[in-house]
């Protein structure tokens, strides 16, 4: 497939690993941010593949990994509601709440739809007048213009029986976070590719010279994040510190204009909190006031809440890259993607589900 | 959810007012909202994600961007890899 096969072609892959090699000549710690750039490096065994200098952690840059237990309790109880269509993308359903996750509601009669877009729940609204459906609107800023535009599309529509819970989150708060613990590890970022398509990079130079450490924008084919990886390690080599693009195929310094302009009609910063991490503030987004009318957590009535996660899970460690998955206790054993403890092992951007899917080596036997 | 997969527009049409495209991705056809690339045109290439695309990918930037890459395969099969590509700030 075109912009994809001639980004696996292993000649290149492994040359530019040559080139990595010949460059390192001492250990640096390399976090991609980007679940799904953690799952490619793993996939294709290029943290195998990589000399050992060179240590990759994983970031906290999976979606349904950091959406807060709280507000998947809350997702849970909306969706038990007989005149509830509750709707999410597919990674949600199998997360864990407090004792149980969207597929168990789904089991247990809740009216729980797979959507592929958000459009596609405002299409249902517009097909049950008689039902208020409710879409769970999380992620980062790869997700934000299409949720944004699903709430505008719904008032544009006069749909009164449309609603989103929101958990949005945004990268540079969590490199912010990450850089500044004094547990920090991080001495380079591969920033996720498609949160720059939509936001550019022009936020990341402050966080570069604030904290010293190279930012190179990043795709997700394994020649993309050779490449990623080889920019990062010249600059650490030759004490550089800089922004660089090596996804100039599709993302550039501005970003999408009219995808920004959208996210910003349509939500405001605010704090939030992040499953594993804990409160960041000013890191994420929620519906701007003018748009309450479309906030499920302002529509439906929850009760009290209870959440409590599994207390053998390390998640949180792992998101903030001072763990791996195989060195947590419960890594396949009594955590598994058919019976997961925590998000990080349901996600086809969880680094959990990634460890497990593509290195059995390190599944306990 | 943030990986997104390259295709290329075959279809332009209008649904409830709101640009959309049919993309091809090799083979599979999926329809996809094309609000936030205003500029696209039948032909061009595009990453689609949960059905938005959001951006065009460029020709030219993808070509710029393997040459690099295969002059570094050149040079690693001339020098071999015993040699330090870059000389260390000390």
């Amino acid at each position: 497939m075109k912009y994809v096969s001639e980004y696996r072609d292993a000649r290149l892959v492994h040359a530019t690993l040559e080139e990595i090699r010949r460059t390192v000549t001492q250990p640096w710690v390399l976090m991609e941010i980007c679940g799904g750039q953690t799952h490619s490096i793993v996939r294709h065994g290029l943290d195998q593949l990589l000399p050992p200098e060179i240590e990759m952690v994983h970031g906290p840059g999976c979606p349904v990994c950091v959406t807060p237990l709280e507000l998947v309790d809350k997702a849970l109880v909306i969706a038990a509601r007989p005149e509830v269509i509750f709707t999410s993308y597919g990674d949600m359903l199998r997360v864990p709440g407090t004792g149980r996750d969207l597929f168990a509601e789904r089991a247990a009669g809740a009216d729980v739809r797979v959507v592929y877009s958000p459009l596609d729940a405002v299409r249902l609204a517009q097909q049950h007048p008689d039902k208020q459906v409710v879409f769970f609107a999380i992620g980062f800023e790869t997700t934000a213009p299409a949720n944004a535009m699903s709430v505008l599309q719904a008032r544009a529509l006069g749909l009164r029986n449309f609603s989103v819970l929101v958990s949005h989150v945004c990268v540079p708060p969590a490199m912010h976070a990450i850089l500044g613990s004094p547990h920090n590890r991080v001495q380079a970022f591969l920033a996720a590719g498609h949160v720059c398509a939509v936001m550019g990079y022009w936020q990341y130079p402050p966080i570069a010279a604030q904290y010293q450490v190279p930012i190179v924008v990043t795709g997700f084919e394994p020649l993309d994040l050779v490449q990623g990886i080889l920019m990062a390690v010249r600059q650490l080599e030759t004490g550089r510190v800089a922004v660089e693009n090596a996804y100039t195929r599709a993302v550039s310094e501005a970003g999408n204009l009219p995808a920004q302009k959208v996210i910003a009609e349509v939500f405001e910063t605010r704090d939030r909190k992040w499953r594993g991490l804990g409160l960041i503030p000013q890191s994420g987004w929620g519906l701007r006031p003018e748009l309450a009318a479309f906030d499920a957590e302002q529509g439906f009535e929850v009760g009290d809440i209870h959440p409590a996660e599994s207390p053998l899970c390390i998640a949180g460690q792992i998101l903030q890259g001072l763990e791996k998955p195989h060195r947590c206790p419960a890594f396949g054993r009594e955590c598994t993607p058919e019976h997961p403890l925590g998000a990080t092992m349901v996600s086809s951007e969880g680094a959990c589900a990634a460890y497990y899917r593509y290195r059995p080596d390190l599944v306990a036997a | 959810m943030c990986l997104g997969v390259p295709g290329k527009i075959i279809a332009i049409y209008e649904i409830d007012g709101l640009r959309m495209g049919r993309i091809d991705f090799g083979g599979t056809l999926r329809e996809a909202c094309l609000s936030y690339v205003p500029e696209a045109v039948i032909g061009d290439y595009t990453i689609i994600h949960v059905g938005f695309a959001l951006s065009l990918l460029g020709e030219a930037d993808a070509q710029a961007s393997l040459a690099a890459l295969q002059e570094i395969a050149d040079l690693a099969l001339e020098l071999g890899p015993e040699t330090r590509a870059v000389e260390r700030v000390p």
